[in-house]
């Protein structure tokens, strides 16, 4: 197995691909899907792409954690995480492509 | 927001493109990950995300409802961490 890491580049290159437009619009595009989808999750909206995955904004509460080196408490703030729960298609592809 | 919805609003901002051209824009960056994930590799949008792949080791697992024992094979599943952007961005530091 390669192990490599793809980037954005390697999505434009597909889109490059795939579509047809100059490598530069295709850069663009790229990044106007991750653009549209973090905006929405910044307004609190949930996300929702079939057959790929949903991805939510949960709230946390504040709560007391700890330096774990040295043991001092110290206050966490209440804050928004994000959540991402693939589908049943996204990890079935995953379990079967990484298989032996 | 769903998919059809930022197909959407990519072809408002484009209205240059061929709608068909948007959604397969769209369905490409989709499929370009599941595609990675699925040769094992790794996919990092900084800023956004990083998606990798995880191994979950086998294990005895147990029927809730019948208390049974079963064994649950080793398998790898999809993982997404956010970015430190987007992090930033969804607690109030643009």
């Amino acid at each position: 197995m390669a192990n490599k890491t793809l980037t954005r580049m390697d999505l434009s290159e597909a889109v490059f691909r795939e579509v047809g437009l100059s490598r530069n619009e295709s850069a663009q595009l790229v990044e106007r899907v991750l653009d549209l989808m973090s905006d929405a999750l910044v307004r609190g909206e949930q996300v929702k792409i079939s057959s790929f995955g949903t991805f939510s904004v949960r709230s946390k509460t504040a709560r007391m954690g700890r330096n774990p080196k040295t043991g001092q408490e110290v206050p966490i703030s209440p804050r928004r995480v994000l959540t991402f729960r693939p589908s049943h298609l996204m990890k079935d592809r995953v379990a079967a492509g990484n298989r032996g | 927001m769903i998919r059809s919805e930022l197909i959407q609003k990519l072809a408002d901002e484009n209205p240059h493109l061929y709608q068909r051209d948007v959604e397969r824009i769209v369905n490409t960056v989709f499929e370009e990950i599941i595609e990675a994930m699925a040769a094992g590799d790794r996919v990092e949008l900084r800023g956004f995300g990083a998606f990798s792949v995880k191994q979950r080791d086998a294990r005895i697992g147990r029927n809730p409802r019948t208390g049974e024992s079963v064994e649950v094979e080793a398998k790898h599943v999809p993982f997404f961490k956010t970015g430190k952007l987007l992090r930033d961005r969804l607690n109030g530091h643009e």
